[in-house]
């Protein structure tokens, strides 16, 4: 049952190792990289809330006195675009994903170093091409980058933005392909398929999506900027093309991107839970399984964002009951970890509050799914507020939520310091509240009519305007909050040692944080995942390192 | 400050008690699971904390819950299906003999025609408790014909028409919004439907001063020149177009298609997509010299000659005469004077690329 080694106190680790800036910008320790992707996407976390609340700040009033009409659209363009390609798609598989797949499955690194840190290079130069569009004037197009509106008649930055997007889409396959590699080819022995982690099989299920599904991303903004710059008919009608076939090949990719950024996040929660229940997660294998399922049928669903585009009656049914069958593999996550908590020995650390809030808001963000998925309902909410809404709480109440989960759960892993418990729960309750009052009114909002993407609105919708934007204010603290306790914790937060929570798993039997080849020799797999039972047994069992 | 604060659109379709019933469904289920599951949270939350349950009991899993929880959903969500469904089936399948109005949407305004001849912008006048068919297209990008108080909506596309339909019931000014984003003026592309007693609707839509839509089309038919070649009298070296629309045509390929508005938008603007059995691909195409108004009267003129059923030309534009107004001899001089004006339609041929 002895596992790894029990140092003390770590002596060389990944961090202490060289301090030169050329051995960041050259490293390919995986855990390294992981730290330049959370610093670089959280600063494009607080520009995209920054767009964000400048968008809450305006629809304060029905006239939108804060910002014309153009910046309106442009500022809500750049939120999407910057939340989506630059925070969420990377969010959690390449910074937790990065930091502790390799040494979940007892690995020295990633499969490919090298591709590791080439995929940050090249997110930051896709990015810089984003920032770049933003600087100089910024682009109006919606994130969705609609035809013949984005190829045709928009006169901001397109093109750029849209190069930007396709550049980072090659950071997405290359992280993807070596997640897949690395869970094929570098489990430690004894680390069988049956015994990984449930955030492995999210991974690999997220990886699988990152692989087939975004090229179809870049093939269709390549055909966008061809239609801008040259004037090629694809999607212009007038030049001979349809705007319909972009919006297919658009959520071909768009869908399943969905599913690349909630999916990470579920594989949070699978540990988080069982970590502070105490509990193996009940059913494991429905929950990685249902994993595999969400990623396969998630690529079946994509033109129920085209309800009312003009699509055929008997595609639009089909299409229905693809998505309908989507929400079952997602309502068994949501039984089984309620499950797990059954009969556990539950504390409320601050990892375990971010699991309650993921539950209960990614339920209702779920179940608000069949509504749209609904096509006879779809066709009087979507595009309204109510859709807004609906992938807010998917989005921020599921898969931000899990990051900051995963934050609060790995950070002592990353940084051997602990941050302040009481401050983090308080900004947990605060980012649970903020968010409700944020995005809830906005279902009501939906349903009444109120379409999105509006910089003016009929002076009736104002009173549920203004609660969404002081929620967004309250949201806003909430999310400010652990960048000022994260930052303290590394100058004065207490030592965490190898595992602050008595978790399992392999991350948590080395050191905090750990040596450069995460273990000192290769580990060997002798018990189940989840071994609370022996973790936790009075006497005998495994001695957790620390 | 606040005027009010609503939390229901109102109700003004026979469509909106449909998708009501749907929408209290999807709520109830809702709010059901989502206390069931911050209840059995929260519940064990207290039941199972640390200091009440030292050690957990391991319980690895129960395939018997397992099927429970994936039936019950799908189940649940097959009912939904079902239902929707069916509401989506009335929703897209305007009954028959509805009146029809054209719109155009463009950057940023609706334009509605009917065919009694009443044009307005941002405002659209119609009956309660007649059936109205939208036949819609856009002159620029994708917008979207939103009336949250019918609960309908579609997508307006360029370069094809799409339809809606609705039966508005209770007399009013409701918001019509434009739901695809659609540049800078997206949110003031916004208007009004008036819902009209039907007797007050009648006489608003007769004082059209233009006349017709379709004699507004029969005038076009003339000036492009279209009267050269689809003659009456089945000599012309395009297709009789009397009783044609809503028959089945036989394609030279062998298909068989229905003529309904996107058909002859097509043969319009893209002639040679679908040739008639028998006739040649001579016609030239009128992509880019016609507006979308123009296109909807000829449609509208089409329509009016005959819907097959009819049999006999209706000459739209004058109710005196039984004669299908293609022939030169009962022309009015106005109407010749502008053939001369419009030899188009011989010396076309040559002239497509122009539209490049």
């Amino acid at each position: 049952m002895e596992t790894a080694t029990h140092p003390v106190e770590p002596k060389a680790n990944y961090l202490n190792v060289d301090y030169t800036v050329k051995s960041w910008l050259l490293t390919t320790d995986h855990k390294r990289i992981a730290l330049l992707f959370l610093g670089s996407i959280t600063l494009f976390f607080f520009i995209g809330g920054f767009f964000a609340m400048l968008i809450r700040l305006n629809l304060l009033t029905p006239a939108g006195d804060l910002v014309l009409a153009d910046t309106y659209n442009k500022l809500f363009t750049m939120h999407g675009i910057v939340m989506i390609f630059l925070f969420l798609i990377p969010s959690v598989p390449a910074v937790f994903g990065n930091f502790v797949l390799p040494m979940m499955i007892g690995a020295k690194d990633l499969a490919f170093p090298r591709l590791n840190l080439a995929s940050w290079y090249i997110f930051m130069l896709g990015a810089s091409f984003v920032l770049y569009a933003i600087l100089t004037g910024g682009m109006d197009t919606g994130w969705t980058f609609y035809t013949p509106y984005a190829t045709t008649y928009s006169n901001t930055n397109v093109i750029t933005a849209a190069l930007g997007v396709f550049i980072i889409g090659f950071s997405s396959i290359f992280t993807g392909l070596n997640f897949i590699v690395t869970v094929h080819r570098m489990r430690a022995p004894g680390m069988t398929w049956g015994r990984l982690p449930l955030f492995i099989w999210a991974h690999y299920a997220t990886s699988v999506i990152m692989v087939l599904g975004t090229p179809v991303l870049a093939i269709t903004l390549v055909l966008v900027a061809l239609e801008r710059a040259f004037h090629i008919g694809i999607f212009d009608a007038r030049l001979g093309g349809d705007p319909l076939l972009f919006q297919h090949l658009f959520w071909f990719y768009s869908h399943p991107a969905v599913y690349i950024m909630i999916l990470p996040s579920m594989g949070v929660i699978s540990e988080v839970v069982a970590c502070f229940a105490r509990k193996r997660p009940f059913g494991y294998e429905f929950i990685a399984m249902s994993s595999v399922a969400i990623a396969v049928l998630g690529f079946l669903v994509w033109a129920h964002h085209m309800f009312v585009a003009g699509i055929s009656i008997y595609a639009a049914l089909i299409f229905s009951l693809l998505s309908f069958f989507v929400a079952i593999p997602s309502a068994v996550k949501v039984f089984n970890w309620t499950a797990t908590l059954y009969k556990g020995s539950i504390t409320l650390d601050t990892p375990m509050l971010y699991v309650f809030a993921f539950i209960g808001l990614f339920t209702i963000g779920g179940l608000t799914g069949l509504f749209l998925a609904a096509v006879g309902l779809d066709l009087h909410v979507h595009d309204t507020y109510f859709v807004v809404a609906h992938f807010h709480y998917i989005m921020v109440g599921g898969a931000v939520t899990g990051f900051l989960c995963a934050l609060h759960f790995w950070w002592p892993k990353m940084t051997g310091k602990m941050y302040p418990e009481s401050f983090a729960r308080l900004s947990a309750v605060l980012v649970f509240l903020g968010f409700n009052l944020t995005f809830f009114p906005q279902f009501l909002l939906g349903y009444l009519g109120m379409p999105r993407r509006y910089h003016a609105y009929p002076p009736e919708f104002q009173v549920l305007n203004v609660l969404s934007t002081a929620g967004a204010s309250i949201l806003a603290v909430g999310f400010l909050l652990p960048m000022i306790y994260f930052v303290w914790s590394l100058q004065y937060g207490k030592d965490a040692g190898p595992n602050p929570f008595r978790a399992a798993g392999l991350e948590w039997m080395t050191p905090s944080p750990p040596p450069t080849f995460n273990f000192d020799e290769t580990p060997v797999v002798t018990w189940e995942a989840y071994n609370y039972d022996e973790i936790d047994a009075p006497k005998k069992g495994v001695e957790v390192a620390g | 400050m606040w005027p009010n604060l609503p939390l229901f659109p109102a109700r003004a379709s026979s469509m909106a008690g449909h998708v009501d019933a749907l929408y209290f469904a999807l709520v109830a289920i809702t709010a059901f699971f989502t206390i069931l599951i911050s209840a059995l949270i929260l519940y064990f939350a207290l039941r199972y904390r640390k200091s009440r349950s030292p050690l957990a009991t391991q319980v690895h899993g129960s395939t018997a819950l397992e099927l429970l929880w994936t039936a019950i959903p799908l189940g649940i969500v097959m009912i939904i299906f079902v239902w929707s469904s069916v509401i989506f089936f009335i929703q897209t399948r305007p009954p028959a003999g509805a009146m029809e109005i054209y719109v155009v949407g463009k950057q940023w305004m609706w334009k509605f025609q009917h065919t009694e001849g009443q044009r307005e912008i941002n405002e659209l006048h119609v009956p309660a408790g007649r059936d109205v068919r939208m036949i819609m297209t856009s002159q620029d990008v994708i917008h979207s014909f939103y009336v949250p108080a019918f609960r309908i909506k579609a997508d307006v596309l360029p370069g094809r028409y799409t339809s809606t339909w609705f039966h508005a019931t209770e007399p009013g000014r409701y918001h019509l919004f434009c739901a695809q984003y659609c540049g800078t003026q997206h949110s003031g592309m916004i208007g009004e439907v008036v819902v009209m007693d039907p007797t007050q609707y009648d006489r608003w839509a007769s004082g059209a001063v233009d006349g017709s839509l379709a004699s507004a089309g029969e005038k076009s038919f003339q000036q492009y020149g279209c009267s050269m070649c689809h003659r009456a009298d089945m000599a012309g070296r395009g297709p009789n177009l009397i009783g044609l629309f809503g028959r089945q045509v036989l394609l030279d390929d062998g298909r068989t298609i229905t003529a309904d508005e996107s058909y002859v938008r097509e043969s319009i603007l893209n002639p040679g997509a679908k040739i008639v059995s028998g006739f040649k691909n001579i016609m030239p195409t009128f992509q880019g010299q016609l507006s979308e108004e123009e296109v909807i009267g000829l449609v509208a003129y089409v329509k009016a000659l005959g819907n097959g059923s009819a049999g006999l030309p209706i000459p739209v534009s004058d109710p005196n005469s039984f004669n299908y107004p293609v022939a030169p001899k009962p022309e009015t001089s106005a109407a010749k004077s502008d053939l001369p004006a419009t030899p188009p339609a011989k010396a076309k041929p040559a002239k497509p690329a122009a539209k490049q």
